[in-house]
């Protein structure tokens, strides 16, 4: 019999609404997958088998139709899930409940998928190896001593690692695509507003953005058409029509690029790459000529100031949204004995509570926006940001999509970039902008180098989302998946 | 020069009501310069005339109808305090005895 874990979503999707297979033998098969490898790969915190069990039943009786029936997908654990425990991988947050789901989470269950659980991250999304989860890091099934990514280095294993087809992902300076780009599967950063973050805990509410990921492109293309669209409980959502990203994944996979100008980014020759992931990119530009696409050299010069712009807004919007975890409402309380003011148990409930990263970014955020500081700082990474746009803006009055490695070097060993934050900085390189933009990337694999995965980035202008998904599609025609090694 | 000192680090910490240890200060300190001098070359760019972006969305004072909407009950809205009291939010001490 064929192994279910192996299929894609699509296929999936398929199978259970022809009745070939049910909706409980597959949450089952990815249950005993997770029972079998998660020990090792540390892609969940949190795995939900009742409930899943108990909306597989669901679709099995008929109850819920939809477009993702019966498929199982994993969420990361940054994102409300009523009554199923939600942390953001924090001890501030250990053994929250809450009492709502995030918008993106009653689609999900609309369309019929069934949650497995929630995946490991990065504290609060801050960091690019889930080194940072206060529950210890997830494992990259292409060598468990490498890092997964991050911040949604469990969303992305899991999929490696086929304990879900599918898992969503949020990426506020490329916490979806680099993660996807390191374990040799898709992730996809919507266009800012184009997915809902109500529901969502909020690291750098300007940046954020929730989103898809898969093993392939029309799977991703797929669960994006279910989570996206207008929500009027998040006010920076945007009121207009998803595009077609199922069926521009589509004709992409049919191998047709004729015409789509693909822009290169001058600014971002040589900076840093390993040579085996400019290797592998430049191959699979090659393969895009092949099908028709064109290449046209275009210059952004103001994206070498990215980086900095992102680490003074992210750790500045941070800073006030961390304020809300004061042990009065909800989590951890620490020190309550009497002898203690509220302000000192505040202080002690923070201290206990938040790891080293997200406290060095909260101390940065609060530098950043104080007086005497606000201009130089954090004004002047708002103008930038502004620049940054504008390079956007008119590198795509020439091009259709811009591309790129997704993120300089591959999976790197563990420990490898904690002494030393800014060296961990570097692997957001090639995905800040975007972010910065608010317009939709993806991470499409390209190849190896030594044997770990390479990821290729395409980015399109804002609400133009289907544009990315024909050019990942037809590469993945181009150059097919990539399976790690059995574990 | 250091961007920041070791004082500069403890006082952002009191105002980011954060109990830190002395070794986390001399981390921290160490840290925060080094990401500090990294992303100062942003005041390199000319940007005296350029105006702000706070995000990417292009909409401004989103409204909706005036009507009222299913919400959490207090129980729910409840359900994840460290400590709660008769259908409020309980917290520690915030007067001392003799004010």
């Amino acid at each position: 019999m064929t192994d279910l874990t192996r299929m894609t979503a699509a296929q999936l999707a398929s199978a259970i609404a022809s009745k070939e297979a049910s909706a409980v033998e597959v949450t089952t098969a990815h249950l005993d997958r997770i029972d079998a490898v998660d020990e090792r790969v540390h892609a969940f915190l949190h795995v939900d088998r009742e409930g899943a069990l108990a909306a597989a039943e669901r679709v099995d009786r008929g109850e819920v139709t939809g477009p993702l029936a019966g498929v199982p997908i994993a969420v990361k654990d940054v994102i409300a899930t009523k009554g199923v425990p939600t942390t953001a991988a924090s001890k501030i947050l250990e053994g929250w409940r809450p009492p709502y789901d995030a918008t993106l989470v009653e689609r999900l269950r609309a369309a019929g998928t069934v949650m497995l659980g929630k995946t490991n991250m990065d504290e609060f999304a801050m960091g690019s190896s889930t080194e940072y989860s206060a529950y210890g890091p997830t494992n990259n099934p292409w060598d468990l001593g490498r890092i997964p990514g991050g911040s949604g280095g469990g969303s992305a294993a899991a999929l490696a690692a086929y304990e879900a087809p599918l898992a969503i992902g949020t990426d506020t300076g490329g916490s979806i695509r680099q993660p996807g780009a390191v374990t040799g599967t898709v992730g996809a950063k919507p266009t800012y507003g184009g997915t809902s973050r109500y529901g969502l805990i909020a690291f750098s509410s300007s940046l954020d953005t929730p989103g898809p990921c898969a093993r392939t492109v029309e799977d991703a293309a797929l669960l994006h058409s279910v989570i996206a669209g207008h929500d009027p409980r998040d006010s920076t959502s945007i009121p207009q029509p998803v595009p077609d990203v199922v069926a521009a994944a589509r004709r992409g996979g049919s191998g047709d690029l004729a015409g789509v100008k693909l822009g290169l980014v001058k600014e971002f020759a040589g900076d840093g790459s390993e040579p085996g992931v400019l290797a592998a990119f430049h191959e699979s530009l090659e393969a895009l000529v092949k099908l028709g696409a064109e290449v046209v050299e275009v210059s952004c010069p103001h994206f070498q100031y990215a980086l900095p712009a992102y680490y003074l807004i992210a750790p500045s919007e941070a800073s006030s949204n961390l304020a809300r975890f004061d042990g009065v409402r909800y989590g951890l309380r620490t020190g309550d004995d009497g002898k203690h003011s509220l302000e000192e148990v505040m202080s002690l409930t923070r201290e206990a509570g938040f790891g080293p990263e997200v406290k060095r970014r909260i101390i940065l955020g609060t530098y950043a926006l104080s007086s005497g500081y606000y201009d130089a700082y954090y004004g002047q990474a708002q103008k930038v940001r502004t620049l940054i746009t504008r390079d956007f803006e008119s590198a795509f009055e020439k091009v259709d999509v811009l591309v790129s490695p997704t993120t300089p070097f591959v999976a790197f060993p563990f420990g490898s970039r904690t002494s030393d934050p800014y060296q961990m900085y570097l692997a957001d390189l090639f995905t800040i902008p975007t972010n910065l933009y608010g317009g939709p990337a993806i991470s499409v694999p390209c190849g190896l180098s030594e044997g770990l995965p390479v990821g290729f980035q395409v980015m399109a202008p804002t609400m133009a989302d289907d544009r990315m998904y024909r050019v990942a599609a037809a590469l993945e025609s181009a150059v097919g998946t990539f399976t790690p090694p059995a574990l | 020069m250091a961007a920041i000192s070791r004082e500069e680090v403890a006082h952002l910490a009191r105002l980011s009501r954060l109990a830190v240890t002395e070794e986390e200060l001399d981390r921290f300190a160490g840290q925060l310069d080094v990401i500090l001098q990294s992303v100062a070359r942003i005041g390199d760019v000319a940007a005296d005339d350029i105006p702000p972006t706070s995000h990417s969305v292009p909409l401004t004072n989103v409204y909706r109808d005036d009507v009222p909407q299913p919400s959490l009950t207090q129980e729910q809205a409840l359900s994840g305090a460290p400590d709660a009291y008769e259908g409020r939010f309980r917290v520690p001490r915030i007067l001392d005895e003799e004010d």
